[in-house]
C-alpha cells in the first residue's frame, strides 16, 4: 500500500489532528505528515498512539516530518 | 527535545499550578473568582487605557503582560519561538471581539467559568454548557472541513511586536503616566478594576503561567473541543487539575460559597450565560485555542493569534461602550441581539471558510 502523505505546515490547531485521524480512519496505516512546529508534531504523535501506529520522526530544515506504520 | 509538562501527569501539575495561583491571587486582592480571568483582564486594559469608559472595570493587569512575556521568554529559550501568520488575520480579529462580547454577557473567559465554578458559583456550570455546546458547533465544522488557511513564516522581528506592546503596557502601569486631565491612563477607584494584589505578585503569577502554559499548551477550549472531536483527555485532565486544585485552595482559604444567588461579579440570566459562553466556546473554536492560549501562542511568534487577542481588547471596548456587558442585574440592553449577530457571525465563517482537499 502506498504512502499517505499529508502537509499540515503553516495549519493551526487541531487541523493537523484532524487531517491524521481521517486519514486514519479512512484506511491509511502507512502515512507521512509534515508539520512545522512542536506543538504540531506531539498533537499528531499522540494520535497515532492512539491508533498504535508506529511513529518516527525525522527533521529537514524548519520541517518536521512524522512517519506512522502499522506496528 | 523532551517536554515533561506535556505529558500527563505534566499538564495536570500545570493546570493544578494555574488553579491555585488563581485561587492565591483571589485571596490576595484580586476580584473574587476572578483570581485569572483572561476575558474579564483584557477588558479591564482596555478600559484602563480609555477605549471604554466603564469606570469600575479599568485597570492595566500584570498578569496578561506576565502570561505574553513569559510565554515569550520560555519560548525563546526552548527555541520554540517562530514568527508565523497570515492565516485570515481580519477575520481572527472580529473572532476575537465577538469572543469577547459573548465572553462580558456570561461575566468570563472559560478560565473564570472554572473559577466561579471552583467558588461555588452555579451559574458557571450554564456557562460551561454553553461553552461546550460552541465548541460542538466548531467542532462540526472542522470536522467538515473548516479551515483559515496556512500561516506562513514571518520576519523575525515582527514577533517582537506583541510582547513589546505588553511591555509598554508595564511600562504604563509602572509610571502611571497621565496623558489629559482626567483622562487615560485610567485606574477605577470603585469595583472589580479596584480590587488587584500587588503589582509584582501579578505579574510573577502572570509570568509563571505563561512559561509552564506555553511549554504544557494549556487550552481550555482544546479541552473540551479534543474530548469531543477525537476522544482525547489529555488537556481536559488538566482542566480538572485546575478545577480541583482551585476547589480545595478556595475551601482552605474561606473562599467557596454556593449557590446561584448573590454571586460576585455574576448573573442568573440562564438563558444569556449559556447563549453568551456558546458564542465564546464557537469564536474560540474556529480560532484554534482560548484566550489564555492565544495570549501564550502570540509570545511565541505567533502573529494571528496576536490578532485575535487585539480583538478582545477592541470587543470589550464594543461590550462597554454598546451597552453589551452584563452586569450583576443581568444581561444588558444590547447583549442578546449582540449575541445573536455574533453567533450568525461565527457560523457564516464555519460554513464558508474551507480547506481544498489535498
Amino acid at each position: 500500500m502506498s504512502t499517505t502523505k499529508i502537509d499540515a505546515r503553516g495549519l493551526s490547531c487541531p487541523q493537523p489532528v484532524v487531517l491524521t485521524s481521517k486519514a486514519i480512519q479512512g484506511g491509511a496505516d502507512d502515512l507521512e505528515v509534515l508539520v512545522d512546529n512542536e506543538v504540531s508534531k506531539e498533537n499528531v504523535l499522540r494520535i497515532a498512539k492512539k491508533y498504535n501506529l508506529k511513529t518516527e520522526v525525522r527533521e529537514e530544515g524548519q520541517d518536521i516530518i512524522v512517519q506512522m506504520s502499522k506496528s | 527535545m523532551a517536554n515533561p509538562l506535556s505529558s500527563r501527569m505534566g499538564i495536570v501539575a500545570v493546570g493544578a499550578v494555574i488553579g491555585i495561583v488563581a485561587s492565591l491571587l483571589q485571596y490576595l486582592g484580586n476580584p473574587p473568582n476572578m483570581g485569572i480571568c483572561v476575558a474579564c483582564m483584557e477588558r479591564d486594559i482596555a478600559g484602563a487605557l480609555g477605549l471604554h469608559r466603564a469606570d469600575i472595570v479599568q485597570y492595566i493587569r500584570p498578569e496578561i503582560i506576565g502570561f505574553v512575556i513569559g510565554a515569550f521568554i520560555s519560548a525563546l529559550l526552548v527555541k520554540e519561538y517562530r514568527p508565523r501568520g497570515g492565516s485570515a488575520p481580519l477575520v481572527r480579529f472580529f473572532l476575537g471581539v465577538f469572543a469577547m462580547i459573548g465572553a462580558l454577557v456570561f461575566l468570563g473567559c472559560p478560565w473564570r467559568a472554572l473559577l466561579r465554578l471552583a467558588g461555588g458559583d452555579w451559574n458557571a456550570i450554564v456557562g460551561l454548557l454553553g461553552l461546550t455546546a460552541g465548541i460542538a458547533i466548531g467542532v462540526i465544522f472542522l470536522k467538515s472541513g473548516y479551515s483559515l488557511g496556512r500561516a506562513t513564516n514571518q520576519r523575525p522581528w515582527s514577533g517582537y511586536v506583541f510582547p513589546a506592546f505588553m511591555l509598554g503596557l508595564l511600562l504604563l502601569l509602572l509610571f502611571k503616566v497621565s496623558f489629559a486631565e482626567g483622562g487615560p491612563i485610567f485606574f477605577s477607584q470603585k469595583g472589580p478594576g479596584s480590587m488587584h494584589a500587588a503589582v509584582g505578585i501579578s505579574l510573577g503569577a502572570g509570568l509563571l503561567v505563561g512559561v509552564i502554559a506555553q511549554r504544557s499548551r494549556f487550552c481550555t477550549m482544546g479541552a473540551i473541543r479534543d474530548v469531543i472531536l477525537i476522544r482525547d483527555c489529555h488537556l481536559v485532565s488538566g482542566v480538572a487539575g485546575l478545577l480541583v486544585a482551585a476547589f480545595v485552595m478556595n475551601l482552605f482559604l474561606g473562599q467557596f460559597k454556593p449557590g446561584f444567588d448573590g454571586q460576585p461579579i455574576a448573573h442568573t440570566d440562564h438563558l444569556w450565560n449559556f447563549l453568551g459562553m456558546a458564542l465564546a466556546g464557537l469564536a474560540f473554536a474556529l480560532a484554534g485555542g482560548c484566550p489564555g492560549r492565544q495570549l501564550f501562542l502570540s509570545g511565541e511568534g505567533d502573529l494571528d493569534a496576536g490578532t485575535f487577542a487585539l480583538g478582545m481588547i477592541v470587543g470589550a471596548a464594543f461590550s462597554h461602550n454598546f451597552s453589551m456587558a452584563s452586569s450583576p442585574k443581568g444581561a444588558a440592553a444590547f447583549g442578546p441581539a449582540a449575541v445573536i449577530v455574533g453567533l450568525l457571525f461565527c457560523i457564516i465563517i464555519g460554513l464558508t471558510m474551507r480547506e481544498k482537499a489535498n
